[in-house]
């Protein structure tokens, strides 16, 4: 199916035909989109990437806000915050943090954040939004499928959110949920009705993510314009384009772990429990195993963490060589070594179970498959600072954002080479050291990434721009902040400090961190507070930002900047332009950047 | 009260940064979008710079002020390989995270936007990239070749003289058994368990290898440079026995017995000495295991064959403590049943908050 036939076909269900040839797009006269149609059940990309964002935001505020309660407990165990109890009642008793109350809040906390904010929220805005505008299409592959993936993911947040209000509590058996944990209400009081919602709102999440990527994948591939070969594809592409196939292949997989889980916690199957004496009572389940769920979950799992990264870089790649007025250095290595990380993402669930009773000798497999992802990151690394070297570097929030990711990726991802060792992890299992690692280099690079894309992005978005100098305040107080956060942490996994304690005070081998725990704690109060602040600057600027006067802000090659300030349904007026050549001709033969719509001249020089 | 003029002073704080980040939007168009762009360029190319210098100098800040709070000399074999392995990652995982974070704020700073640079066209080179492929390749292999020979060293099978003990973990307590004298674990089976009939591992009475096996709750004594095998299992949910002195951990599965071996080095006397009168060997549940999970601790008490083989000879069989109570003498206290509750109290309150 063509572009110009994708877009009649959808402006038939939409209801309207005059789209096309309303250039100016929002808010004209011309247009006969109801509000439904246009702001709620839009099958626009650009607003399902908006709808997407926002609801990401909202997400991102709760699930920051509930770190920054569990923050309270451990940098402050003695205190009590009567503030609390007035909010939470008796899951704050004298307003100190209950155990089932804080286990639900870091349950949740990671939940939101890697399902909802970082993968819903990143890679279903900027794919949303960049892949039809990058490609060169009027939308995608099917808008409809695309807004259901949209509202499927809002009704996941229903349940997500419901679950907060039901009496037992949301689910608390931590993010990962192992049964049997997770199967037995009598175990854990978040295994009752808190489960069954987070798993119904996982099996939406799936269902939205599906329908999501397969979209994304069926765009890249069948409605890319004239001209526009795969090998001229910007990075985002190719990273937004790995990400929906890693989702594709692996999210199905994490449903049939869910249903599962379903099955034995209300008919009496055993597929994950055996030889059970809880509460009081033997179970009569026998024969099932615990250690299935762990595959099950972390081959989607371990996906999950490069579903989150993988747009962050592709976003990365692009605004550094924009900013650099330089080409991405080794393009195709870029998009090998992504193909690379896509492959072996599949070939390392197990290094999450070394110490679960795992065969050591799987182990010994899984040690060399995950050390062999640092080479694909390793080269990536070079090629972004290589992208830098001899440039002439424009330092807007979105570059900086760029570049701090990679500074994280980097410290993160050197502890990934100490956590992949099946030796070192024994002792490092569990500890903070795995916090500090996976916070640094999925959690905040991801969102560096993110925060890179809205800066970047925000004038295509809306046509106005952010306020700088928040941006600018923002970025130094959020990169500081997270090294402090983080940083310390991983001395706290070397002493052995296990994660999800809630208390030191019984322990003569970990209590020695309480200083360190309130710097953490102050520190994380002003981070969040700083990107509140980030909040008030993307609604503000919504309305008040310093309007676009230039159609291509940044100079950039790409084809998103050839459409309209404020592009209408189907991007372009008129034809859609036909492409040319590769996105990175930053620099080349003495000019600045030539788009990709130019086409090559005579005397050119190769590359 | 306090919460409440914090967060005041969030907004007050906030209301002024936005006001100078509104007012600031106004100048740069007065002054011209170019120089107003140019101030923030060298403004930010220098805070990156900064952030380098005081960055590096933090991360020796912090390794000054916490090294010495992180664990110290391994407390078994197995803990000096493990440790050994992280220096010589520690050592080329720095290496490599210095050259990049100094050449990543470096360049940013050096090639900032000047009026009059040209930057260079540079958009591959294949020898450049074949050099960064290569390279960590070779190092990942080494770093593999070395984990993997102290991975199976670790894994491998348990000295034929090692003592074995088996450990069982359930909702927020640490179970241990010896084997007795006939140095068999007698048979178990989950149904059996019953901690009213003084049988809170599911011990098959019928089984003669039980009789003499030795139930115990909270504290494990093991024999210090003699290797010692734990039987790790479950009763509820997963739990983990953490052993950070001794580097060690493994999990404990419902339905899946796991195994772990270490050779302890030093007794907890020698450790006291060089730690201090506070030390203690403790046991930690490394797995998200309920509402009680920071609570779960155990401990472990190292000391020399002789003081084992006293503490042994105090001790009662299960088997005959259950039976004793069967034919109505329930004087006697059990050491797993009801005790774990009285040790839990006096270990802390925070404790007994939970289990009750």
């Amino acid at each position: 199916m063509n572009n110009d036939q994708t877009i009649h076909v959808h402006e038939g269900a939409a209801g309207t035909h005059e789209v096309l040839h309303d250039g100016n797009g929002h808010g004209h006269h011309e247009h006969k989109q109801s509000f439904i149609s246009k702001y709620i059940f839009s099958q626009d990309h650009k607003t399902i990437a908006k709808q997407f964002l926002i609801t990401g935001i909202i997400w991102a505020i709760i699930g920051a806000l509930f770190s920054v309660l569990f923050r309270l407990q451990l940098g402050y165990p003695e205190e009590s915050f009567p503030i609390l109890e007035t909010f939470f009642g008796n899951w704050a008793k004298g307003g100190r943090i209950e155990p089932e109350f804080y286990y639900a809040l870091i349950t949740m906390h990671g939940t939101i954040l890697v399902f909802f904010v970082l993968t819903a929220g990143l890679s279903g805005t900027f794919a949303n939004l960049l892949i039809p505008f990058q490609v060169g299409a009027r939308d995608m592959a099917s808008p409809f499928m695309n807004m259901l993936s949209y509202w499927f993911f809002f009704a996941a947040g229903v349940v997500m959110m419901s679950s907060l209000f039901v009496q037992t509590g949301p689910a608390s058996g931590g993010w990962t949920m192992y049964p049997p944990l997770s199967a037995l209400g009598q175990a854990n009081l978040g295994s009752k009705l808190g489960t069954d919602l987070w798993i119904t709102a996982m099996a939406l999440f799936v269902i939205s993510s599906l329908l999501g990527g397969l979209n994304y994948i069926a765009t890249i591939l069948n409605m890319r314009t004239k001209g526009m070969s795969m090998t001229r594809l910007p990075l985002t592409i190719w990273g937004l384009f790995f990400t929906a196939i890693l989702g594709v292949l692996s999210f199905p997989v994490l449903l049939s772990g869910f249903i599962l889980l379903l099955f034995d916690r209300h008919l009496g199957t055993s597929f994950y429990l055996s030889d059970i004496y809880t509460a009081g009572q033997a179970l009569p389940n026998e024969g099932g195993s615990p250690i299935l769920y762990q595959h099950l979950f972390w081959f989607l799992g371990h996906p999950e963490v490069y579903i989150i990264i993988l747009p962050a870089m592709g976003m990365v790649s692009e605004i550094l060589s924009v900013n650099s007025r330089k080409p991405i250095f080794g393009y195709m290595a870029m998009v090998g070594s992504l193909f690379a990380i896509t492959i072996l993402a599949f070939l390392v669930w197990a290094h999450h179970m070394f110490v679960s009773g795992l065969n050591p000798f799987m182990g010994s497999v899984f040690v060399l498959l995950t050390l062999l992802i640092a080479i694909p990151s390793a080269i990536k690394v070079f090629n972004w600072i290589t992208t830098i070297w001899r440039g002439n570097v424009r330092f807007t929030p979105a570059m900086l954002y760029a570049i701090g990711f990679v500074s994280m990726f980097i410290s993160g991802g050197l502890t990934g080479i100490w956590l992949g060792n099946s030796t070192i992890d024994i002792h490092l299992h569990d500890t903070y050291f795995v916090v500090a690692h996976f916070h640094i280099v999925m959690g905040v690079s991801a969102f560096f990434g993110m925060f890179a894309g809205v800066y970047h992005w925000y004038p295509k978005m809306f046509g106005r721009y952010m306020n700088n100098t928040l941006g600018y305040i923002h970025f130094w107080v959020t990169l500081v902040g997270a090294y402090l956060i983080f940083w310390p942490m991983h001395y706290m996994g070397m002493a052995g400090v296990p994660r999800r304690y809630l208390d030191f005070t019984i322990w003569k081998s970990f209590n020695q961190f309480n200083d360190l725990n309130r710097m953490i704690t102050v520190v994380s109060i002003i981070v969040f507070a700083v990107n509140l602040m980030f909040v008030f600057n993307f609604f503000y600027s919504m309305f008040k930002g310093r309007k676009l006067r230039t159609q291509n802000p940044w100079n950039a090659n790409t084809l998103e900047w050839t459409t309209p300030i404020n592009p209408g349904h189907g991007n372009w007026e008129g034809e859609i332009p036909e492409v040319h050549r590769w996105p990175y001709d930053y620099g080349k033969d003495g000019r600045d950047f030539i788009p990709q719509t130019e086409p090559v001249g005579p005397n050119e020089s190769k590359h | 009260m306090s919460s409440f003029w914090i967060i005041v002073a969030f907004l007050l704080g906030f209301l002024i940064v936005f006001q100078i980040a509104k007012a600031s939007e106004y100048v740069a168009i007065l002054k011209g979008e170019e120089r107003a762009r140019n101030e923030s360029n060298r403004i930010n190319g220098f805070l990156l710079l900064a952030f380098l210098v005081v960055g590096l100098f933090g991360v020796w800040y912090c390794n000054h002020a916490l090294k010495d709070r992180i664990l110290g000399e391994p407390a078994s074999d197995h803990g000096v390989r493990i440790d050994r392995m992280l220096y010589i990652t520690l050592a080329i995982t720095f290496i490599v995270f210095v050259i990049t974070q100094v050449a990543l704020f470096w360049f940013a700073y050096k090639y900032q936007e000047k009026e009059g640079r040209k930057p260079y066209f540079f958009p591959h080179n294949n020898k450049l990239e074949l050099i960064w492929t290569v390279i960590p390749a070779i190092t990942l292999t080494v770093l593999v070749g070395f984990g993997l020979y102290y991975w199976y060293e670790i894994t491998g099978e348990a000295p034929e003289n090692a003592q074995v003990v088996e450990v069982t973990g359930s909702q927020y307590k640490w179970e241990f058994r010896y084997p007795g004298a006939d140095k068999k674990l007698g048979k178990k089976y989950y149904r059996e368990i019953n901690p009213l009939k003084n049988n809170s591992l599911g011990q098959v009475w019928s089984d003669p290898d039980n009789h003499d096996d030795i139930v115990a709750s909270q504290e494990v004594h093991l024999v210090v440079n003699k290797p010692v095998k734990f039987i790790i299992y479950a009763k509820d949910v997963i739990h983990d026995v953490g052993l950070a002195h001794f580097r060690m951990k493994m999990d404990a599965v419902p339905g899946m017995p796991t195994t772990m071996w270490f050779t302890p080095k030093f007794t907890t006397r020698e450790m006291k000495q060089k730690n201090g009168d506070d030390f203690e060997y403790e046991i930690s549940c490394d797995q998200m295991c309920g509402k009680g999970h920071f609570s779960m601790r155990g401990v472990v008490i190292v000391e020399s064959q002789a003081e084992y083989d006293v503490f042994i000879s105090k001790q009662k069989a299960q088997y005959a403590i259950a039976m004793e109570a069967e034919k109505g003498n329930p004087a006697t206290p059990s050491p797993s049943g009801d005790s774990t509750q009285n040790k839990s109290t006096s270990i802390s309150a925070v404790t007994t908050k939970v289990i009750q």
